[in-house]
């Protein structure tokens, strides 16, 4: 009887767990659906890349990270940044170029950290923070931590000399490194195969010895499967990994772009919608009986009240301080 | 006060800055096995063991990156580059990554790095291996940039720059590292953002860093046999520069000559007459001259070579045409 009780337990505790996801994903959905009305609206600036199709990659690997372990991304990191746990209103100021955002600021969009959560970075050169995250791979090794480093990039930056000079080091260094490579079959408008000699990408990781997988991204479950083998094989004794989890953009590279038009048709993107990564996984728990139309409802608004509360919050915060210009271009001095 | 090479007391900086602080580490092309390519590393491989002193592959932004990674979580890297000229394959994770991740996180990412190794044109190695960079890094905010002159420098100055809590590029003359002086044990460290008078003089201020600083003082010793009094003044570190040393000097000399290894155009030498013109303008009695390298990739010919270089010849006759003595 103590046994059947314990297994009912575990069950509604991987019940709760799951819908959280589902909700991590819908927050994200809604997130940059609210992000591209403010981009139109002059709210936010610059460029602006949205992550819609893509949730379940982020909060799917995330979700088997520990607190303590470092995660870089590209400049289409919204969603890793939510996933991971930096609140929306903090990601919507720093979009807003806000005083209150994660990078009080002086980021925006592309160049989103909160350190305390070892989220080190939007960046913004394709394939330039591989080398960075391998370095974190090489500092958890030097003080014989077992962390692992995490990092997030675009198909298009497997044929950047960064990737293959990064990747050589944590293959012969035995890195705790995972490299997640969301491959969206386009880098901006260049489809994979005219932009990459071999499609099969995660053949690449036989180069440098290191561990390889290629993932269905629109499904949550296999994402984390897949990245639980990943972070075991990180941890201690670390050994690297190559995860190529296949996925789709169901919006344009940036918001200057169209959702199709010259590099890709709009019956192809049609035929991706219907593997919405969110309704794959609505679908998953309402057959396992964990989610119901109520619940969904209930989550649906609460994530529509987080995601206004944040733009609401975003649009009254402060800009910086004009003194900000000229701070954090160096330390502090010891005297400061 | 024992006297060391500048390669020894490069040496000399590195062994005792890894002894007090084990976040610092050195990395890059054959620093461990082969003890170095200029064989400033010698001794550390057994010294601090291969976890500490570490060989990378031939990819220069790779293990620069590599080094800016573990700078973002808290460790102190050295990161080695064979000669700067092939630091060029770096320059992305540099200037991107090094000098801008502190700022664009709102301060929230550490970057205690130093990025080392020889610059400027050694005896015929041409084009590809004869450059000066000190004007582009110096360009970026964010980096620091420091080059040595002299042995008791290129120690001092390093135990700085491996200290400071910003990114460093820190410049080796390649045709400095046999070079004697004296150099003082132990804990001498010589801070970041301070000129020196290398030497005292009335009439004419020579501003110069690195390899010319030995040739302005060549220089210097010719004319005084002329009854010329020059001022040699070391920047010793290009961003942030000492401008106060320099405008002190120019007051008291009025007249200036700025020697430089580098290229003319957009020098450094540039930023220094453009501080000494906005803000001593009515201090100086003749414009100030700039010598510097040909604006020419280096010739290999020997002879060409020399022309395409700064020279004792070259400073002297510039310090004699800001006294109107040509």
């Amino acid at each position: 009887m103590a046994t059947a009780r314990a297994g009912r337990k575990a069950d509604t505790k991987t019940a709760e767990k799951y819908r959280h996801y589902l909700r991590q994903m819908l927050l994200i959905r809604r997130f940059e659906e609210k992000a591209g009305e403010a981009y139109s609206l002059g709210k936010i600036g610059g460029f602006c890349h949205l992550y819609i199709g893509q949730e379940a990659v982020a909060v799917g690997t995330i979700s088997q990270l520990r607190p303590d372990d470092y995660i870089t991304a590209t400049y289409r990191e919204h969603g890793h940044a939510l996933a991971r746990g930096i609140s929306a209103r903090a990601v919507m100021a720093e979009l807003f170029g806000k005083a209150t955002g994660c990078s009080k600021g002086k980021g925006g969009s592309m160049h989103l950290f909160d350190a305390s959560l070892g989220f080190l970075g939007g960046h913004g050169i394709v394939g330039g923070h591989i080398p960075l995250t391998t370095g974190m791979g090489f500092a958890i090794k030097y003080r014989n931590a077992d962390q692992v480093a995490i990092c997030y990039f675009g198909e298009a930056a497997i044929n950047n000399g960064a990737f293959h000079e990064a990747a050589n080091m944590a293959g012969i260094w035995k890195l705790p490194c995972i490299f997640i490579c969301e491959n969206n079959r386009y880098g901006m408008g260049t489809a994979l195969d005219r932009a990459t000699a071999t499609w099969n990408i995660s053949e690449r990781a036989s180069s440098y010895d290191m561990a390889r997988e290629v993932v269905d991204g629109q499904d949550l479950g296999e994402v984390m499967a897949a990245m639980d083998r990943a972070v075991v094989r990180a941890r201690r004794p670390a050994s690297p990994t190559l995860l190529e989890i296949r996925t789709y953009r169901f919006v344009g590279h940036s918001m200057s772009d169209p959702i199709h038009g010259h590099y890709r048709t709009k019956e192809e993107v049609e035929a991706h919608r219907k593997r919405d990564p969110i309704s794959l996984w609505d679908d998953k728990l309402r057959a396992e009986n964990i989610l119901d139309d109520a619940t969904m409802e209930k989550m649906d608004a609460e994530v529509k009240a987080e995601v206004q509360d944040a733009y609401d919050f975003a649009d009254q915060s402060p800009d910086p301080e004009p003194a900000e210009l000229y701070t954090d271009v160096y330390a502090p001095r010891a005297s400061e | 006060m024992p006297t060391l090479t500048y390669r020894d007391a490069l040496n000399q900086a590195l062994r005792e800055e890894m002894a007090r602080d084990a976040d610092v580490f050195l990395m890059g092309e054959e620093v461990g096995v082969y003890q170095g390519a200029y064989k400033v590393s010698r001794g550390l491989l057994e010294e601090f063991g291969p976890n500490r002193v570490v060989d990378t592959p031939i990819t220069e932004l790779g293990f620069a990156g590599v080094g800016i990674g573990a700078a973002m979580v808290g460790l102190k890297p050295v990161i080695e580059f064979m000669t700067w000229n092939f630091a060029l394959l770096a320059i992305d994770q540099i200037v991107n990554s090094a000098a801008k991740l502190r700022y664009m996180s709102g301060g929230q990412v550490p970057m205690q790095i130093v990025f080392r190794g020889p610059c400027g044109a050694a005896l015929q190695l041409a084009a590809q291996h004869s450059q000066n960079f000190e004007s582009m890094y110096a360009n970026i905010p964010g980096l620091k940039v420091v080059i040595p002159a002299t042995p008791a420098d290129a120690k001092g100055l390093l135990k700085a720059a491996i200290r400071d809590p910003d990114p460093v590029v820190f410049m080796e003359g390649e045709m400095l590292y046999n070079i004697k002086g004296e150099v003082p044990e132990g804990e001498h460290v010589v801070p970041i953002g301070v000129a020196e008078v290398k030497r005292a003089g009335d009439h004419v201020t020579i501003v110069c860093w690195g390899k010319t600083v030995a040739l302005a003082l060549k220089a210097a010793d010719q004319l005084a046999a002329e009854e010329i009094s020059v001022e040699v003044v070391d920047l010793r570190t290009i961003r942030p520069l000492d401008v106060a040393t320099v405008l002190a000097s120019v007051r008291k000399t009025h007249r200036a000559v700025v020697a430089e290894e580098g290229w003319y155009f957009a020098g450094v030498g540039a930023q220094v007459v453009d501080e000494i013109q906005s803000q001593a303008f009515d201090e100086l009695d003749a414009p100030v001259v700039r010598v510097t390298s040909a604006d020419v990739p280096m010739p290999y010919n020997k002879h060409l070579e020399k022309a395409a270089k700064v020279s004792v010849e070259r400073i002297a006759a510039a310090v004699k045409k800001v006294l109107y003595l040509d």
